[in-house]
């Protein structure tokens, strides 16, 4: 099946990439969106089932995947809300349509990927399709954005080669040359500890341009700025996910073996920083998407805190980074009606926000609400079990230090929404500021409420699936 | 043999360092492609016929003939000073790229393997490094992208090191070099040209926080 969805998706980008009947276009995306969903159905049906070698239904990928594809049509819906608002000529339109669908797909790819050096191959296609879905708007801002991205994802995809490389060195002394995960657990014992460490630096930096964490996150942050918002909704969610696809299959192994304390010292440390880097961010910046962008940096730091904690942590990771895709990519998809309405990113010209459109401005207030982790928030009940983690580990006074960086967070967060909410812009002229149709935001409730549901009262399936992606790790 | 060819690689490494003009860069760039063609061709004699020939095809064809033609034409079209203005002077680039090779050799001295040819990790991890020594402190932009190049290469090296047990790997690599540079040369600087008339990076800081 997976063959047939990786040749599907590419004979439906083939055709969209030339077609110019807008008919023809939107029918190939409904297309494949049945196609992803019919995937991600087998796929939960092929539970634990391998195929074409190289692609495993194991539980962590499954329920990415499913995440993904929850994402995905709101993602195409939105962008064919944008396109049409913004009148693309037919060429942009069809490029646009093309690189998510190949996006997608490599995503998808990515997360179900069993071999360390498949997953790089997917983790390179989804820099070309970014490159194209940034560079959308072909200006020169756009450019810079697009070039930065490339050129630092171009050197983190280099970065992840080498420590394949290292990782394949180690793995000579195991007598083996299988780069499957699955086999480099099995052969953990053997693994040349010098060159599985300088495995793990390599391929962790290589993964945090996509996952978004010190050293390589800066491009990110361009990229979701200059990227049309549908398309920075899945940068700042999914495609991040694939980056914890990656380490996180990797930290699996290296758990396994003595150098685990090494390694939660090195994925501790850039979690830190991240964090630290996107509180100095968080209270600066003036443009409204990057400040969301920024509020993901601080997730992901959460996120490989937990990692690095263990015990509870890991389970509260996968957890807090399928809430955070649902949360964030809502505000994402809320920030194109923003935009239209203000026609300004600067949160120095937005303002007032509830008067010209009520449902969007009920969106923010609870997207800011579910992000910053307050109680109704999924998110609050991820936080508080990576905290429980860190508490558990004995790391009192980074947890004292953590929480009041995310308290300056919650702060420059507040004041910069309430600021958008309820103060009025200075010079605003409203006299023709568009009615927005308040269906256009129902998706944004519904990833809302999903991720309230799921945190508060997750089903025991989904419990089960959580437990059994992070089994291998010893607890 | 080959330990001639890694050391005459190591040497070209200084001379980029030095190096003032544009054209330079491209003609060193090429001759690193045909030094890497030897390596292999005396490196790599348990493989296959068909791989060989790919991986030849790689050096000679799209290293020291593609690319360096492609960077040329750049530098013409786009009308590029043949300067190569460093942030540093010759002098201090000479001294850190020996102190990056002198680096290098220490830590290879600290690791004992036996399926590790040292001096190819020597020269690769120095490759690696002096490419982005040269990413930092150069301004123009294409000559990121020759920094680039040079990191390629040093993985190139490093491939071929643990190559002969592992051709798929090498293969990989030589994927990861044509993808990223077709990437990187044909569509953006392509485009850059373009849109900044001059290109250097002082013009790439319009994105920012504040």
């Amino acid at each position: 099946m997976i063959g047939v969805y990786l040749l599907g998706t590419l004979s439906i980008a083939i055709i969209l990439f030339f077609s110019r009947k807008k008919i023809l276009v939107y029918s190939l995306a409904g297309l494949f969106l049945l196609l992803q969903s019919v995937f991600t159905i087998y796929s939960c049906m092929q539970y634990g089932n391998t195929e074409l070698i190289y692609f495993t239904y194991d539980s962590l990928g499954v329920i990415l995947l499913i995440t993904l594809s929850i994402i995905a049509i709101p993602a195409f819906i939105h962008s064919y809300l944008y396109i049409e608002n913004h009148k693309e000529d037919p060429q942009a339109r069809a490029i646009y349509l093309t690189s998510m669908v190949m996006l997608v797909m490599a995503i998808s790819a990515g997360y179900l990927s069993n071999h360390i050096a498949v997953t790089w191959i997917f983790t390179e296609i989804t820099t070309l399709s970014a490159s194209a879905l940034i560079y959308h708007h072909r200006n020169k801002l756009a450019l810079e954005g697009t070039w930065k991205y490339v050129f630092i994802c171009a050197i983190s995809i280099t970065f992840i080669f080498i420590g394949i490389l290292f990782l394949s060195l180690s793995l000579q002394h195991a007598g083996s040359d299988d780069l499957s995960f699955s086999n480099l657990l099995a052969k953990r014992a053997e693994l040349n500890p010098v060159w599985l460490r300088m495995a793990f630096l390599f391929i962790f930096t290589g993964f945090t341009a996509k996952l978004g964490l010190v050293p390589m996150f800066t491009a990110g942050i361009d990229a979701k700025d200059k990227a049309p918002a549908p398309a920075g909704a899945l940068f700042a969610t999914v495609l991040m996910n694939l980056g914890f696809v990656g380490i996180f299959r990797f930290y699996i192994i290296i758990a396994n073996t003595p150098l685990l304390h090494w390694a939660q010292l090195v994925v501790g440390s850039a979690a830190f920083l991240s964090l630290f880097v996107s509180t100095v961010y968080m209270l600066k910046v003036k443009n409204i998407k990057r400040m969301f962008a920024y509020s993901g940096i601080e997730h992901m730091g959460i996120v490989m805190l937990g990692v690095a904690a263990g015990g509870i942590g890991y389970y509260a990771a996968v957890l807090h980074i399928i809430l955070h895709a649902f949360v964030k990519s809502s505000l994402f998809f809320q920030f194109n009606q923003l935009y239209n309405v203000f026609l300004d990113k600067s949160i120095y010209h937005l303002g007032n926000y509830f008067k010209y459109n009520p449902t969007g401005a009920m969106v923010l207030l609870l997207g800011f609400i579910s992000a910053t982790a307050m109680p109704p928030s999924g998110l609050f009940v991820s936080e508080f079990l990576i905290f429980k983690s860190l508490f558990d580990a004995g790391q009192i006074i980074l947890l004292i230090v953590v929480l009041l960086l995310l308290t300056m967070i919650i702060w420059a967060f507040g004041k910069n929404i309430f600021k958008v909410l309820f103060v009025p812009a200075v010079g605003f002229d409203d006299s023709n500021v568009p009615k927005i149709n308040p269906w256009e935001s129902v998706s944004q409730f519904i990833l809302l409420a999903l991720a309230v549901y799921l945190g508060l009262n997750p089903p025991a399936i989904f419990v089960q699936m959580l437990k059994d992606s992070v089994h291998l790790l010893p607890m | 043999m080959i330990h001639v060819l890694l050391i005459t690689f190591i040497i070209t490494l200084f001379y980029m360092a030095i190096a003032n003009r544009m054209m330079t860069y491209i003609k060193v760039l090429a001759l690193q492609g045909v030094i890497l063609f030897f390596v292999v061709f005396l490196q790599l004699n348990k493989i296959d016929t068909l791989n060989l020939i790919f991986i030849l095809l790689e050096t000679i064809v799209f290293k020291s003939l593609a690319v360096p033609i492609f960077l040329g034409y750049l530098l013409k079209r786009n009308n590029i000073t043949r300067e190569a203005e460093p942030f540093l002077p010759n002098f201090v680039s000479l001294v850190i790229t020996t102190f990056i090779v002198v680096i290098t050799i220490l830590i290879s001295n600290t690791i004992k393997d036996d399926n590790l040819d040292k001096i190819f990790f020597v020269v690769a991890l120095s490759t690696l490094f002096f490419g982005l020594y040269l990413i930092a402190t150069r301004r123009k932009i294409i000559t990121h992208v020759m920094g680039y190049m040079v990191i390629e290469n040093g993985v190139f090296v490093l491939s071929l090191a643990i190559g002969n047990e592992m051709p798929m790997l090498v293969n990989l690599g030589i994927m990861l070099d044509i993808f990223a540079s077709v990437l990187i040369l044909g569509i953006f600087l392509n485009k850059i040209g373009d849109v900044f008339k001059d290109v250097d990076v002082d013009q790439l800081s319009n994105l920012k926080d504040y």
